[in-house]
């Protein structure tokens, strides 16, 4: 049988970007919501964790409206000269980073709050610069954190589908990734093609937390006073 | 009136509720708003009611063989209710044509064209939208005309699919594809503005021929049939063909 590699390389080149772009921004909200006192800190925790709870077709819709030619996004993006976003990789990045916040954020703020003020007072009596504290205190010691939000950011984002399916627009090669091939090789009754790619997901998330789970395990044995 | 009669009368009544059923039917996306206005007209006629699901025609079909409770099928195209009743899912010799689908190019743009032909050669635009060729015959249509127009390999990069046709119009009425190919039934229960609309030559495409079946899980349903035999009626037609579609 004649294999379609391509759903496999776009949906991994997808889920990396994404979770690189993920970390970039997820870190500094986690470290906000971890350190702030401020009474709209809940409200705010609140919507970065919305994706868990919404409907995924909620955020397609939405997104649909806001990204075309006349939404507010769309004419944003249009005025930078990117054109609009709906049917583009670029897109589904987009898309993909807004639905997988709560995966990036949750795990690192909870990172964060476990290290206490008392490791940056430690450093900062040690004359250690704000960004020196946070390169070399904080990420390491907050590792399993930014590790569990890295696995997760990606695996969510490879098993995304209801958001692609509305706004991707079954492009190969551009939009059509792993889910969506499956789908429509089972709407088109080619199960043999199904079964592989669905197999193929099925063992490789499998392994993912897998892998995620074991290291973690080891590291906070090892890390165990 | 004497109580006799009275008596008489709620007992029809109540036998005619009895005989009222309910009917599971799959329709084809693109018969979605004439099916909404034929169901509540069936409703109103034979105190039956229905419960639909709308979908592409290969994703019903492909429900329907794995076991979808749907006791009538309405497709987009001839060949999956034949296959039906070759597969032994409905019954033999209850096929039907019930309507022929137009299938149209459409943009929410104002004068972006006004000879469709010209504007898909001259291919100024970034998404050209249209249904899935492999489960939506509209789709295939579509397909077909670009096929027709030699223009699908140069255009291939920038086709956006829908999952039906219901996805591929709102593709087109959000703006987010410039242009698509629709049915144009979707046109005309179109509330907003008109748009550019360019019907495409029946000549460039095979036949949208539109089948419905009567499924195995309807065969003892009384409402299934009845619904059935309503399609067939000239009240019938004449709400399909109004929505663009063309009968027999």
């Amino acid at each position: 049988m004649d294999f379609d590699w391509q759903p496999v390389w776009l949906t991994l080149k997808l889920a990396g970007t994404t979770t690189v772009l993920l970390l970039i921004i997820g870190t500094p909200i986690a470290w906000w919501l971890a350190r702030t006192h401020v009474w709209y800190k809940q409200a705010l925790a609140a919507v970065v964790a919305l994706p868990l709870v919404l409907p995924p077709t909620v955020l397609g819709f939405y997104l649909l409206i806001m990204l075309a030619p006349d939404g507010p996004v769309g004419q944003l993006t249009q005025a930078m000269g990117i054109g609009t976003l709906p049917f583009t990789f670029e897109g589904l990045v987009f898309a993909s980073v807004l639905y997988s916040l709560p995966f990036a954020v949750q795990p690192l703020q909870n990172a964060f709050e476990a290290l206490g003020p008392r490791p940056m007072e430690v450093a900062s009596t040690l004359r250690a610069s704000p960004w020196d504290r946070f390169l070399t205190v904080v990420i390491p010691l907050a590792r399993p954190g930014f590790l569990t939000a890295a696995v997760l950011c990606f695996a969510h984002t490879i098993g995304e589908f209801g958001v692609v399916l509305m706004i991707g627009g079954n492009i190969p090669g551009e939009t059509k990734v792993l889910s969506v091939a499956i789908y429509d090789h089972v709407e088109s009754l080619e199960y043999g093609q199904a079964h592989l790619l669905a197999a193929g997901m099925l063992a490789f998330s499998f392994l993912v937390l897998m892998t995620l789970y074991l290291v973690n395990g080891r590291y906070t044995r090892s890390h165990r006073p | 009136m004497k109580p006799l009669t009275i008596i008489l009368l709620t007992i029809l009544l109540s036998v005619t509720n009895a005989a009222a059923e309910e009917v599971t039917i799959a329709i084809a996306a693109n018969f979605t708003d004439v099916a909404r206005i034929l169901a509540k007209r069936f409703e109103q006629q034979t105190g039956h009611a229905t419960r639909i699901s709308y979908g592409s025609t290969g994703k019903l079909y492909s429900q329907i063989e794995h076991g979808a409770p749907f006791e009538v099928f309405l497709a987009a195209d001839r060949a999956r209710p034949q296959k039906a009743e070759k597969e032994g899912l409905a019954v033999t010799g209850s096929g039907f044509v019930y309507a022929r689908g137009k299938l149209v190019l459409w943009s929410l743009k104002e004068s972006l064209f006004e000879q469709g032909e010209r504007y898909l050669n001259e291919g100024d635009f970034h998404h050209l939208a249209l249904a899935n060729p492999k489960t939506a015959p509209y789709g295939l249509a579509a397909q077909q005309v670009m096929q027709h127009l030699g223009i699908l390999e140069r255009t291939r990069p920038r086709l956006v699919r829908g999952d039906s046709i219901a996805q591929t119009f709102q593709f087109v009425a959000t703006g987010n594809a410039e242009a698509g190919f629709v049915a144009l039934a979707q046109i005309k229960a179109w509330p907003g503005e008109n748009g550019s609309l360019w019907e495409i030559p029946e000549s460039y495409y095979a036949p949208i021929d539109q089948a419905a079946v009567l499924l195995n899980k309807g065969r003892d349903n009384p409402a299934a049939y009845a619904f059935l035999d309503f399609l067939k009626s000239g009240e019938a037609k004449q709400v399909i063909q109004t929505y663009g579609y063309g009968v027999e």
